[in-house]
């Protein structure tokens, strides 16, 4: 059962990332991204993380598409091809195309090396099924375990992210609000 | 599924993300591909964490997604800042600050 959801998810996973990278009206990315980040939190499920994956799909697929989506109709859709129109058709073509080429291999060899990596691990563990689970109110990744490490253990980390947070809002603001002119 | 298989997932995802930041020109779609990146490493820490049972990946994963809302924020005001002043919106022919 926990197999079948896992190829499930990690196509729609996949197929989502693609259909980022692939398609060509920026509207239609952020949907694809949509898609990538539910079946994402079907993935955090399986692997026994029900606090992150709530969180992935209120707080991403929920606020930041959001955002996302408003800024995509502000801006408009048809980017690609104004940028395509501003360089000129000839010149930049093949050497667009070339650079294209190159990037797409540098992310191959990179995908390589990551599975080698990843892979060909001395962990012994990487193989198994992870550590033993218990059931319980306080058990592995619920939200009283993750409210309990980020308050003892982790209170510097979270509060350094609540700053972070303050300072994005200040900076969002002043970057894109209207100036006085 | 043993956790090989969801890392295996994870490095795809990030080397996706990589094609689109390198090849993408529209810089919203750079941004979108930046998350799918910070969600290749959010997915490796959450494997590496249900591996030991520990639950210090998944506090990593959401100081992730708190810094990549972050980058989110600060990279849409950008890119509207960027609207606003006529610039075109294309990450090739923004070569200069103060432009």
């Amino acid at each position: 059962m926990s197999a079948v959801l896992f190829f499930i998810a990690a196509t729609g996973v996949i197929t989502g990332a693609v259909g980022v990278v692939v398609l060509r009206n920026p509207f239609y990315s952020v949907l694809a991204l949509v898609a990538h980040l539910v079946s994402l939190a079907v993935l955090f499920l399986l692997l026994r993380a029900e606090f992150v994956a709530a969180v992935q799909v209120v707080v991403y697929a929920g606020a930041v598409m959001v955002l996302y989506v408003f800024v995509v109709a502000y801006v408009g859709g048809e980017a690609d091809s104004l940028g395509e129109r501003l360089r000129g058709v000839g010149s930049a073509g093949s050497v667009g195309s070339g650079l294209r080429l190159a990037g797409a291999i540098l992310s191959g060899a990179l995908l390589v090396e990551l599975l080698i990596a990843l892979l060909g691990t001395g962990l012994e563990a990487v193989d198994g099924y992870g550590a033993g689970y218990s059931s319980g109110p306080e058990a592995y990744g619920t939200p009283a375990y993750i409210g309990k490490l980020l308050l003892t253990r982790f209170l510097l980390a979270f509060e350094v992210a609540s700053f972070l947070l303050l300072i994005a809002a200040v900076g969002g603001v002043v970057l894109a609000g209207r100036r006085p002119s | 599924m043993s956790i090989a298989w969801y890392l295996a997932v994870s490095a795809i995802v990030f080397a996706l993300g990589a094609v689109g930041v390198m090849t993408r020109r529209n810089p919203l779609v750079v941004l979108l591909c930046l998350e799918l990146m910070l969600n290749g490493a959010n997915l490796a820490l959450i494997a590496f964490s249900r591996m030991w049972g520990n639950g210090d990946g998944q506090i990593l994963a959401i100081v992730v997604m708190t810094v990549a809302a972050c980058e989110v924020c600060i990279g849409l005001g950008m890119i509207v800042a960027i609207y606003r002043r006529r610039l075109p919106i294309d990450v090739d022919e923004l070569r200069e600050l103060q432009g």
